[in-house]
């Protein structure tokens, strides 16, 4: 004991110009410079085997996400694959500017943040009731029965979503249109129709994910101590009170932690499920074209590289911007609920 | 208690009952509605449409599927190579990362962990990335485009950490040291003992992304014989001719009467049937891992 004590004031000296590098400000790093590589070597040896097992994670990040950080560079380009990697011309914003005055970053903005509110808020208000609906119910069987059933949409591939919507909308013999013949009504024609879409995507959307945040709020709510709701009773409370007195705002602080994990995400569509239920339908991309969609058309279908890289720069700007502003006003509002 | 209390129980169950019957209804349905499709005469499907019931019974979809198995049954080894390779390395991987960032007197495992953690905030986009995998790492057309990409995802990360932190005490690695354990062995000998539930559902959740995943046969492979079986489906389901074309390499001629719209829904269930099967069993490690990985990250 006495041994381990001592040595963790040699630590402490050695740390001390270190504090507050361990996170996120890299002006206060470059601030103290040498006493923290001073101590990083001392680190780098002393623990070598623990940084040898971190190593292949931290050069898959690297390769994988860091690497291609650079590569932002041909949003400013108007680059083509044959003229190689560095030699495209640079034309400054002139990408941007073009994806701006077309309408093209409005519309796709506004389709990217608009659908995914309606996954937020829907996901979240529908998983809650559904969470505590489940809840409630009393034979054991069933409610294990219900809630693999009604987690089982997550773990196909959205492929298989695409074969459902064929299934159940294509126009010469979907379900649905045999179903209208089946009472004398007209078919419809869903694939040339860009409203419905809307409604389909969202629907989808919860179809596939309801039961992923609905199993979290479930694990909240097993977790509220059955004590409460023993007072509740006791002080005459009915079963409704005690669910909205207790049970919901006991999920309060798993509900703000969901919203706060997507908000960040907001500016990155859904791309699978876009991409399995539009595809390549022209038609319907007014409503239901989103930033991710785009993207990937202007690769693989339009190879236009300089533009597809300009919109997706657009897109992770603009989300990193969202993030740190949320989690800003979180900080101020209350610090526990903050992401970093 | 009280006969108010009493009469809005029974409200509540009766509403609880109804609500959550519906909601499984509507997420078993459109599996019903495959099934059935897949079930059913070609003839039968093209003249009345899909129907819930078979309207003529047939299995002649799931015999053109098993007629020419060589692309399904090479789209399946595809997937089950990238996903069992993917899943093992990972794992190794990962549990290394989860474990040397759940050691408290790792000095640097905030900044490692920011380090990681910063590539949900920010990234290049799509076409850097591309061409990052496509042109430094020319892994066009080769099983290493499959595999890479989803070897680590920060969340598994982080629930593996989170994982390793619950399963395995602080005092148990300082006395593992002073026993003269070196670092790796701490981490072969005991981490991985101790956290296998966990290892488990980390595992499930890398398993099922590669299973599933279809996005990087789209972007990388132009070699049919490398698609996954997903890609295969897709391509299958999206082709009108695709089907027609099965049987052109073997030199059989089906003719123009082949099953299509059956034969369509016949592979997506000959896809989707390993995760069906599987699910009842794999599910409450899944549960576990939302569960876990909720109490924060």
């Amino acid at each position: 004991m006495r041994h381990r004590k001592r040595k963790s004031g040699i630590l402490l000296v050695t740390q001390l110009p270190l504090k507050g590098t361990g996170g996120l400000s890299p002006q206060i790093v470059s601030g103290t410079r040498k006493g923290r590589k001073k101590g990083f070597w001392h680190e780098l040896v002393h623990n070598r085997v623990l940084f040898l097992m971190l190593l292949p994670t931290l050069l898959f990040f690297l390769v994988n996400s860091y690497f291609p950080m650079v590569g932002v560079y041909y949003a400013f380009t108007q680059f083509d694959f044959n003229s190689g990697l560095f030699n495209a011309p640079f034309v400054g914003l002139k990408n941007f500017e073009f994806l701006w005055r077309s309408g093209t970053l409005v519309k796709l903005t506004l389709n990217t943040i608009g659908y995914n509110l309606a996954f937020i808020l829907l996901g979240n208000v529908l998983a809650i009731v559904c969470a505590i609906l489940l809840s409630e119910l009393r034979v054991k069987w069933f409610k294990k029965l219900t809630q693999s059933v009604m987690f089982l949409p997550y773990f196909v591939s959205f492929v298989i979503l695409s074969v459902i919507v064929y299934n159940v909308f294509n126009y010469d013999n979907g379900f649905l249109n045999t179903l209208l013949s089946q009472f004398g009504a007209n078919p419809v024609d869903v694939y040339n129709n860009p409203v419905i879409w809307i409604l389909l995507i969202i629907l989808f959307y919860l179809w596939k994910n309801l039961g992923y945040s609905m199993v979290i709020y479930l694990a909240s709510i097993t977790g509220i101590s059955e004590e409460y709701y023993e007072a509740a009773k006791i002080d005459g409370a009915h079963i409704f009170q005690r669910i909205w007195y207790i049970t919901v705002p006991m999920l309060k602080s798993t509900f703000v932690m969901l919203l706060l994990f997507s908000l960040g995400s907001i500016m990155k569509g859904q791309f699978d499920l876009f991409y399995q239920l539009i595809g390549n339908n022209g038609v319907l991309y007014n409503t239901t074209d989103i930033l991710d969609t785009y993207v990937f058309r202007s690769l693989k279908v339009t190879f236009d590289v300089g533009m597809a890289t300009a919109a997706g720069l657009y897109q992770s700007l603009f989300g990193f911007f969202l993030i740190m502003t949320v989690n800003y006003i979180i900080r101020k509002i209350n610090d526990d609920y903050a992401l970093f | 208690m009280t006969i108010k209390d009493d009469h809005y129980t029974r409200l509540l169950q009766g509403v609880a009952y109804t609500v959550i019957i519906l909601g499984s209804l509507a997420c078993l349905i459109p599996f019903l509605l495959i099934i059935s499709a897949s079930l059913t005469a070609n003839d039968s499907i093209i003249k009345d449409g899909y129907h819930f019931i078979p309207a003529q019974f047939s299995l002649e979809g799931y015999k053109t599927v098993f007629t020419f198995p060589d692309e399904v049954l090479r789209a399946y080894g595809v997937t089950l190579f990238t996903t069992v390779i993917g899943t093992t390395l990972g794992l190794f991987f990962m549990t290394m990362a989860g474990y040397v960032l759940a050691r408290k007197d790792f000095k640097y495992r905030n900044t490692f962990s920011f380090y990681i953690y910063f590539t949900t905030l920010f990234g290049g986009g799509l076409v850097p990335w591309y061409i990052m995998i496509t042109k430094y790492l020319h892994l066009t057309d080769s099983y290493g485009a499959l595999i890479f990409p989803g070897l680590m995802t920060p969340f598994l990360i982080i629930l593996m950490k989170n994982f390793i932190r619950s399963a395995v005490p602080e005092e148990l690695f300082e006395s593992a040291k002073m026993d003269g354990a070196g670092d790796f062995k701490i981490y072969w000998r005991i981490v991985l003992q101790l956290s296998m539930p966990g290892i488990a559902t980390v595992g499930l959740f890398l398993a099922l992304a590669y299973w599933n995943d279809w996005f990087s046969s789209s972007l990388f492979i132009n070699d049919p014989h490398k698609y996954q079986l997903q890609f295969h489906l897709y391509n299958v389901i999206n082709s009108a001719s695709f089907i027609a074309n099965m049987g052109a390499g073997t030199g059989v001629s089906l003719g123009s009467d082949l099953p299509t719209e059956s034969t369509k829904m016949a592979m997506a269930i000959v896809v989707t049937g390993p995760i069906l099967f599987l699910y009842p069993f794999i599910q409450r490690y899944f549960v576990k891992g939302l569960t876990i990985g909720a109490v924060k990250g």
